[in-house]
């Protein structure tokens, strides 16, 4: 196997491993994710060995062809930026697959809930990888997809379920955007691939349609990174067991429009707009994630509204263009990862062996649980940006890229400084309060975690710790190489934990000040942002649902206007359409028949067609049952005639049998029924109908001249006349066809005359009682009948 | 021959196509057999019209002697003439049961599928 197929392999794992795994966790229960963890470790493994290579600044690419004609192709591309997704994805993956195992010990689908864990994964890879736009739009829609599955994992609570349609509404449509506005940077660029896309920055932005690429692009990017205002799902999907939280939702799905807006970085980067919509809508987030990050009291949810605003910083980063930015962007990316994952899992610890998540109610957890406490101290540290973590090193990055003197540099420091205060603040606020203070009566006793649910936040909070010792390991093979992938040009990053005296490390020592003022008044800021919101009293929360309601209702109302369960008024959309089709084209298109030239006919054939003509309007006009059926009889045997005058005996002998048994079976039925023939309707009703079927008629005489005006193509008649005798040995050439040229149609013809004649004996054998219940619509009093 | 056909289609569709439009199902049903006529003369017409010569290859010849009536559209007729009657048959009798079991043959009071108050889907998750 060479290195592409391998590749592939690794890619496709996940998927294999989805199928794997309900049998497995049937044979080996919870301890079934020692093995399926062995899947993430094997793809970190392969994708680790292409680290050296990449850290030379090399770029993988690889793959197959999928749609040739369209030269869309299965491949990928793996620079600096995507090994780190990679890592992250596949890495991080190991550990909640192993904390999965224990967090849903005994969970009677915890095989179902490996399955999706492991088909996310395959998703997230897939779109991290994806080289070509229409396999990332692929990836991108089956993360959504699995996500949809996880967060609904509990689907018997309303809760779950409305969170996992709100999520996928929400991130599915954004996919959607992201769709169009790939198929716009194609068309713009002529190309198909993320990696021939790179040089081409420079005709994108010169393009017209630079800006409206540019719009769609964020629609994905934005819904999916949680950006306010479309951040409400984010906190919505911690309905989801704890293990999809800290996976999803914060270390990997939700960063995926931000790796969006860094592959794009290069080429659509740079602009005046790029530089103004990403910072604004960055530090919006970063700073709204933060006060309702503080609101909450359910320790999952204040962490989710942090990751909001972290991604808030990271779009900020990323579109903010000073020097250090990309940087930046890239190390907080990875230390929000690491301390954000780890967070989350203590989180879950601590539900899991007290019973609750509220804040509130916890307190002096240290002594029960002291390795929960130190991983949940250590990821704090890091996420509050204090040494010796990596977050230290990412915040110190931050303000380096934020502290240039003038004014814009100048506003967004001062936001994010409030911004990274408070979530300071939340971050001890978790890792804190629920271990210090005087022990709180739990729902469940408290006891120390078990190893499958420490051992994933306990690694993660290691990485934070030997990330900032080892920088320069970490910067050579990963930091750099995705700055550079970022940035589109060589980068080099060098922040270490030696503190540098400057600018970055006193807004650093100012965050840290505010940040311990805001976590002593917690309390008092909690209220404040709480009456602050009821006062607003209305977010893109309630406006989802006010907005899915409506959407209920309009379609309830289109559907009752278009379909109001009145027969005519469907049979009048039809036959208006009909004569529309009929009509409007030879006029608009000047495909109208020449004059007709009536030709002398003899008498007789034009007394048979009057007498025709007679028996129609003889039908319409009756007044009595007996009069409408002998005119309808009329016109049967007048059309028989017509076809044994013109060349058609066949046709006339069927023809006079069918119209005898119909007037027949007619009379019998109408003399029975006391049905009325006669139209009694208004003449406002009659008219509009007359109107629409002389149309029809109308139409109708209109296309058959044009068609007869046309040669005659005689091919298929020839090949009939020629071989009836010679191949099919019958003289007669109408039932020739009938009975062997075209046998099956006549076979078919038969089971529709056969399932007609079964119908119509069910229909008349069928009780009258049972009918009655059917029209009442009460089919249950059917069944209590019997 | 053909421009008479194209205009005594054009009356058979007319009339199958307003008694079709009528809210009583036994006007409806008396539309349905006109139109299965209309539509075949519109089969023949297509086809070309040929005086009286059917298209039969007489006795100790290969192919028809001279031109005959064109056979395809005649054959194509034969299958709609008994699939029509088929249909026909199949309505008149749920046309029949409809009247005896809702006591009524105006199709605005037949609303058991679609009820007049029909009520909002529920708006929950």
């Amino acid at each position: 196997m060479n290195v592409t197929d391998l590749t592939f392999l690794a890619l496709c794992l996940p998927f294999l491993g989805a199928l794997a795994a309900p049998l497995l966790t049937r044979a080996l229960g919870h301890n079934a994710a020692w093995v399926l963890a062995l899947i993430p470790v094997a793809i970190f493994a392969h994708f680790a060995g292409f680290s050296a290579d990449v850290a030379q600044g090399e770029v993988v690419t690889g793959g197959y062809d999928w749609v040739p004609s369209f030269d869309v192709g299965f491949s990928w591309l793996i620079d600096g930026l995507s090994l780190t997704f990679i890592l992250l994805i596949s890495g991080i993956g190991a550990l909640i697959v192993l904390y999965s195992g224990g967090y849903l010990k005994g969970h009677p689908h915890q095989g179902r809930f490996f399955s999706f864990l492991l088909m996310f994964m395959g998703s997230m890879l897939g779109l991290v990888a994806s080289d070509s736009f229409l396999m990332l739009f692929v990836f991108w829609e089956l993360t959504s997809i699995t996500s949809f599955l996880l967060i609904g994992f509990d689907h018997h609570r309303d809760a779950a379920r409305r969170a996992a349609f709100q999520a996928l509404v929400v991130t599915g449509g954004g996919g959607l955007f992201l769709l169009a506005g790939l198929i716009l940077l194609w068309n713009i660029s002529g190309v198909t691939q993320f990696s021939a896309l790179t040089s081409l920055g420079p005709v994108v932005k010169a393009s017209p349609l630079y800006l409206a690429a540019l719009v769609l692009v964020l629609g994905g990017a934005f819904t999916k990174s949680a950006q306010f205002p479309f951040h409400f799902w984010l906190p919505n999907a911690m309905e989801a067991p704890t293990p999809v939280s800290a996976y999803l939702h914060s270390a990997t799905m939700v960063k995926a429009g931000v790796y969006l807006l860094m592959r794009l970085n290069p080429v659509l980067g740079g602009t005046v707009a790029w530089q103004i919509v990403l910072p604004v809508f960055g530090v919006a987030t970063l700073v709204i994630g933060a006060l309702l990050a503080v609101r909450q009291t359910d320790l999952k949810l204040m962490l989710a509204y942090t990751t909001m605003s972290s991604l808030g910083l990271l779009v900020l980063l990323t579109g903010f263009g000073a020097p250090y930015a990309i940087e930046a962007a890239t190390l907080y990316l990875v230390a929000h990862s690491l301390f954000k994952g780890a967070l989350f899992m203590v989180a879950g610890i601590i539900d899991h062996e007290t019973g609750t998540r509220d804040v509130t109610r916890l307190g002096g957890l240290r002594s029960a649980m002291p390795l929960t406490f130190a991983i949940a101290l250590a990821a704090a540290i890091s996420m509050g940006g204090l040494p010796p973590f990596f977050g230290f090193l990412a915040k110190e990055e931050v303000y380096a890229a934020l502290s240039a003197f003038d004014w814009r540099s100048l506003t967004f420091a001062a936001l994010a400084v409030i911004g990274n205060a408070l979530m300071f603040a939340v971050a001890f606020a978790v890792a804190l309060t629920p271990f210090t203070g005087k022990p709180v009566a739990t729902p469940k006793h408290a006891h120390e975690a078990p190893v499958l649910l420490w051992l994933g936040p306990a690694v993660l909070a290691l990485a934070g710790l030997a990330a900032a010792f080892l920088s320069s390991t970490v910067h050579a093979l990963i930091s750099s190489p995705m700055a550079s992938a970022v940035a589109g040009e060589p980068r080099t990053v060098t922040m270490s934990l030696t503190p540098h005296l400057g600018v970055p490390l006193a807004l650093s020592a100012l965050t840290v000040a505010i940040g311990i003022g805001f976590y002593l008044g917690l309390a008092r800021l909690r209220a404040g942002t709480a009456a602050l919101l009821a006062a607003i009293g209305w977010g893109p929360d309630r406006g989802f649902d006010q907005a899915i309601r409506g959407l209920l209702r309009l379609s309830f109302a289109v559907t009752r206007w278009l379909q109001n369960g009145r027969l005519d008024t469907y049979m009048a959309v039809t036959f208006v359409m009909v004569a529309i089709v009929l009509l409007v084209p030879p006029f608009l298109f000047g495909e109208l028949a020449r004059p007709p030239i009536f030709p002398a006919i003899p008498l007789h054939e034009f007394a048979i067609m009057a007498i025709a003509v007679i028996g129609l309007f003889a039908v319409v006009l009756a007044k009595d049952r007996l009069t409408a059926i002998v005119s309808l009889g009329i016109q049967g045997f007048s059309v028989a005639v017509i076809f044994l005058l013109y060349g058609a005996p066949d046709l006339a002998f069927t023809q006079f049998m069918i119209e005898t048994l119909a007037v027949v079976i007619l009379a019998l039925v109408m003399t029975r029924l006391r049905l009325s023939p006669s139209d009694h309707r208004p003449r406002r009703e009659t008219l509009p109908d007359a109107a629409i079927a002389l149309a029809c008629g109308l139409g109708a005489t209109l296309l058959l001249l044009k068609v007869t005006e046309g040669p005659f193509n005689t091919a298929l008649t020839d090949f009939f006349n020629q071989y009836s005798k010679t191949i099919a040995h019958g003289g007669n050439v109408v039932n020739v066809i009938i009975v062997d040229f075209r046998g099956t149609d006549t076979l078919g013809e038969i089971a529709v005359v056969m399932i007609a004649g079964l119908a119509v004996l069910s229909l008349v054998r069928l009780r009258a009682g049972s009918m009655r219940r059917i029209a009442d619509n009460d089919p249950d009093a059917e069944e209590a009948g019997r | 021959m053909e421009p008479v056909f194209a205009v005594l289609t054009g009356i058979f569709l007319t009339i199958a196509v307003y008694l079709l439009l009528s809210k009583f199902i036994i006007r409806m049903l008396l539309g349905v057999a006109i139109l299965g006529n209309a539509v075949n003369l519109l089969i023949f017409t297509s086809g070309r019209i040929m005086r009286e010569v059917p298209p039969v290859i007489g006795a100790g010849l290969d192919v028809p002697a001279g031109p005959t009536a064109n056979p395809l559209p005649q054959a194509l007729i034969l299958t709609a003439i008994v699939i029509s009657f088929s249909f026909f048959a199949f309505l008149l009798v749920l046309s029949w049961r409809a009247y005896s079991s809702l006591a009524t043959d105006n199709t605005d009071a037949m609303r058991v599928a679609e009820p007049v108050d029909a009520q909002l889907p529920p708006l929950g998750y």
